[in-house]
């Protein structure tokens, strides 16, 4: 199935989850958050987040700024 | 022989925002710096404890072993404070703010700035309010970054946003403090901290936003575009702790003409 990560389109294996992708993504372990269809999918339920075809997905961190 | 005394200097309060209190009344932002190292440092000179982080997109095709900003700037040393730069409406901001809460373990103040348009980067106040009001009402600690406009300033304060945040002058602008009239009219009416955020170009714009009786300046362009950050970062300590002794100390009055400070009597020419 095709999701929308950050704005590209990303191939993923049907049945993916939040986790899925943040280990394709190979940002495992790393401080993020992540937004699916403007929705905050919080961090605990990343493992049993099921994505589904045509899905927006937003993966940010925090860089610098002011 | 006498015994040198030390002067005991009277202790100012601290600042305090949102129930935590702060020795540094500078707070310094993370971007435009040559790299992760030379951010550590000169944060680490300022002496900021509080310290603004942007949020975005993770680039698909990142280096995995790059250093993340907040293994450099720890959450466990630093209070973060995720803005929302680049929004230019309540929606984005609103959603800006989510993420950085899930993203800080639901630490939940923030700065939040709605722009206006990208020649100013002046705030859009109308979308600042409507940002404000849905944060405020989902739990978030607002600090806000608005004109330099006394009621707009009171009103974000009887919403409940914790601390007021005029511009000095536009973001990145380093044209100090534009209208300092307006910076104290606002510091005068405010229960909540006012700290000035952007304009600041050099330490002395840093004293003068002090001495006009802000609480703190949050700045960041005059410290990384600085020749030498970490020595500019250390120069902006220095300007707002002589700025706000200076403010607490109260300056002498102006007046138009000289008066003499060596006395008249006993001169014998």
């Amino acid at each position: 199935m095709q999701v929308q990560v950050n704005g590209e389109a990303m191939e993923l294996p049907s049945g993916a989850t939040v986790t899925t992708l943040i280990d394709q993504m190979a940002l495992a372990g790393k401080r993020l958050a992540v937004e699916v269809n403007e929705d905050i999918v919080p961090r605990s339920q990343h493992p049993g987040f099921a994505l589904n075809e045509g899905d927006r997905v937003e993966v940010v961190h925090a860089i610098g700024g002011g | 022989m006498s015994e040198t005394s030390e002067i005991q200097l009277p202790v100012d309060k601290p600042l305090e925002i949102a129930g935590r209190v702060y020795q540094s009344r500078l707070l310094v932002g993370t971007g435009k710096y040559r790299d992760m190292m030379e951010t550590g440092h000169a944060i680490e000179a300022s002496g900021a404890e509080i310290v603004t982080v942007a949020v975005r997109r993770t680039n698909l095709g990142q280096n995995p072993d790059e250093p993340n900003l907040l293994d450099v700037i720890s959450p466990e040393t630093y209070t973060i404070l995720p803005n929302t730069a680049g929004c230019y409406t309540a929606k984005d901001a609103v959603r800006t703010c989510r993420l950085a809460r899930e993203l800080l373990d639901g630490h939940d103040l923030v700065k939040l700035e709605v722009l206006g348009e990208e020649k100013t980067l002046y705030p859009n106040m109308t979308e600042t309010l409507a940002a404000a009001e849905e944060l405020i009402k989902d739990g978030f600690k607002i600090m806000v970054y608005c004109s330099d406009d006394p009621l707009l300033a009171k009103r974000l304060e009887e919403m409940g946003c914790v601390a007021i945040m005029p511009l000095g002058a536009p973001i990145g602008s380093g044209l100090g403090i534009q209208n300092r009239y307006n910076i104290r009219l606002i510091v005068e009416n405010a229960n909540v901290p006012v700290l000035v955020d952007a304009g600041v170009g050099t330490a002395s714009d840093a004293t003068i936003a002090m001495e006009l009786g802000c609480d703190g300046v949050l700045m960041n362009t005059a410290i990384a575009q600085a020749k030498d950050p970490i020595r500019m970062a250390n120069a902006m300590r220095l300007g707002i702790e002589a700025g706000r002794e200076s403010y607490l100390a109260g300056r002498m009055p102006k007046k138009l003409y000289a008066s003499a400070s060596s006395p008249i009597d006993g001169t014998f020419f």
